[in-house]
């Protein structure tokens, strides 16, 4: 069997007395969409923290290609490949497109200490970006504050792409979007992995993760409930798993089916 | 899946909605303005011309520190308690303890630069709204500087520094004037007027370009490369309109941070370094209240409070704004308190046009 690109293995995290994660593996191979699902407080929000470098976990080991990694900073993850799109904190919406695309890895060029973004290269780049995205900008100068939500999860995903990701981590990136932008990014993502980049999708919407997972892991009180494979598992179940099971078959059953 | 809904924009729509489309109408109103009423003054003549250039450029140094700082996302409230800072820190090591000037000089950023890493360390360290943070060292750096200065001369206004800067080379930096041979030419084509009596005899009544409308022109300059043109100023914007984001993708924040408000300080030290050579003297009590006039100049020139927005080209129109109200009802001979009126109007006006521009560009709501 292929060496997964990213491997956690039984992580844990705690702050202080409170444990976040108590030991979760997870892993993604090239190519694939892994899903992690888990209800609000299930410790996802940790867990793509402690994947892309943000936090240090308290134990477990994290694998990149099959060697032992430890993240210092979240650079250090985006080095290794890593590349996080946050739902919230994807972009700064004051900023241009271009800006935005390029933060932190601003194109250069000048001589000696004087250098300065190369905003033709910057503009062209992030317009040809974008265009393979299926977005098209009026100019690639436009504040991101004028793009729609799904839209600014497309930057973020092309600008990751882009910059050679082989891991992408999306943390519910369809959460606050109408049901066309959706389909939009679940359209990106299922690009995005033909592309042979392994996608983490991190989302508590089953049916999302249904439209575009190859895998499926539940998340649930800082624990996993096991992985299942594409077919083995029925929406109504991985529900049953996010909540933890029998109230919400109730629930479920009085309403009808349709969360 | 181009929008249908997007509007095209012309393209003199677009080159008209900027940051600083605000102060630059601002700047024509008030010329204008001030054309029709004090016109006849002197206002407009070399040496009218040359009084509000000064007080403008002296506007536009701390502006541009305070401008770069507040699109960083943070404030500076200890930018005039500085400004006395450093001119008494100055005057007391050369003077009272007889160190060349230019080393008083040198001293004296150092010592400003290092108060602003302080200023800006404990912000980042500690979580604090840079506003509470400054804030005491407003009054911090005031209570050193008085406190200073009566402890060494028994004085608050030390005096003697022209003296001691005759020839220095550093001095002449801040408080020399350049192209004397060109203005002197200017006098003597008859476009400046010429000293007709006392031992000047035959000199312009406008020697030259003072060194601190110099440093005004090349801080802005420096300014506004560094924010629109360098990675650096991508970082300021980042840091500014979103830290936590700016951090994920790893902009370095802190330092960001860390660094204008040295810089703040830097911009501070010039001033003050500029006014005492000037007066050749430095006073405890000088840069009152320059905090404010320094983030008036600013937000007048299109920079939103909370960061993250903002341009140095703006913030220095602003200081020209401000320079020109200030000096021209001077010279047309309204009741200096007026002064006030007018700036507090001129600040309203700009910012509601400049939250209307902002919002057409950014698309926030």
């Amino acid at each position: 069997m292929a060496t997964p690109l990213m491997e956690m293995d039984n992580i844990k995290k705690n702050f202080g007395p409170v444990i976040a994660l108590g030991g979760v593996s997870f892993d993604v191979f090239a190519g694939e969409c892994h899903c992690l699902l888990g209800d609000n407080g299930a410790g996802k929000s940790t867990f793509i923290k402690t994947m892309s470098g943000v936090h240090k976990p308290t134990g477990g080991v994290i694998r990149v290609n099959g060697k032992e990694v430890s993240f210092a900073t979240p650079r250090d993850a985006m080095t290794a490949g890593i590349a996080t799109v946050y739902q919230d904190l994807a972009m700064i919406p004051l900023m241009s497109v271009t800006r935005n695309f390029w933060m932190g890895r601003e194109p250069r060029k000048g001589f000696g200490p004087f250098k300065w973004i190369d905003f033709k290269t910057a503009h062209r780049i992030t317009f040809e970006e974008m265009a393979r995205m299926g977005i098209n900008l009026r100019e690639a100068d436009q504040a991101v504050g004028t793009l729609s939500g799904g839209e600014r999860q497309s930057v973020a995903i092309a600008r990751a792409v882009h910059f050679g990701a082989k891991v992408l981590i999306l943390d519910e990136p369809t959460s606050a979007l109408g049901v066309r932008q959706t389909s939009n990014v679940l359209a990106t993502i299922d690009r995005v992995r033909k592309a042979g980049i392994g996608v983490v999708f991190i989302t508590h919407n089953v049916r999302h993760a249904m439209a575009v997972g190859d895998r499926f892991t539940v998340l649930n009180r800082g624990q996993t409930h096991g992985t299942a494979k594409r077919g083995d598992i029925k929406p109504e179940e991985l529900q049953d798993l996010m909540a933890g099971g029998q109230e919400l078959a109730e629930l479920e059953g009085s309403l009808g089916g349709t969360i | 899946m181009t929008d249908e809904r997007l509007k095209q924009v012309s393209s003199l729509r677009r080159a008209m909605i900027r940051p600083e489309l605000g102060a630059i109408c601002g700047a024509i109103l008030v010329f204008v303005f001030f054309l029709m009423i004090a016109g006849d003054s002197g206002m407009f003549a070399p040496e009218g011309i040359k009084n509000w250039t000064v007080v403008s450029a002296q506007f536009a140094i701390i502006a541009v520190g305070a401008c770069l700082l507040m699109i960083a996302g943070e404030f500076d409230l200890s930018v005039g308690s500085m400004i006395g800072f450093s001119g008494v820190v100055i005057a007391i090591l050369s003077v009272h303890m007889g160190w060349p000037v230019w080393a008083a000089i040198i001293a004296a950023f150092v010592v400003a630069m290092a108060i602003g890493a302080l200023n800006g360390f404990l912000v980042i360290k500690t979580g604090l709204p840079s506003f509470i943070v400054t804030l005491a060292f407003l009054y911090i750096l005031r209570g050193l500087t008085i406190w200073l200065s009566i402890s060494t001369t028994r004085q608050t206004i030390i005096g003697g520094v022209k003296e001691a800067a005759v020839g220095d080379p550093l001095a002449f930096l801040f408080g020399g004037v350049i192209f004397k041979d060109l203005f002197q030419w200017f006098g003597d084509m008859g476009w400046v007027g010429t000293f007709t009596r006392g031992t000047r005899t035959g000199q312009p009544i406008v020697e030259g370009i003072p060194m601190l409308v110099v440093w005004a022109i090349v801080l802005v300059i420096f300014g506004h490369f560094l924010l629109t043109r360098t990675r650096f100023g991508n970082w300021i914007f980042a840091a500014g309109g979103d830290a936590k984001a700016a951090r994920y993708v790893g902009v370095p924040v802190d330092r960001v941070k860390i660094l204008m408000f040295m810089f703040t300080a830097f911009c501070a030290t010039v001033f003050a370094t500029c006014q005492v050579m000037e007066f050749g003297s430095a006073a405890a009590d000088r840069g009152l209240l320059k905090e404010f006039e320094a983030i008036i100049c600013v937000v007048i020139g299109g920079a939103l409070l909370t960061g993250g927005y903002g341009s140095v080209i703006g913030a220095a129109l602003g200081a020209l704004i401000f320079g020109v109200v200030q000096q021209g009802l001077f010279f047309a001979g309204a009741e200096s308190s007026l002064f006030r009126v007018f700036l507090g109007t001129i600040l309203i006006l700009a910012v509601i046009m400049n939250t209307y521009i902002r919002r057409l560009i950014t698309g926030e709501r």
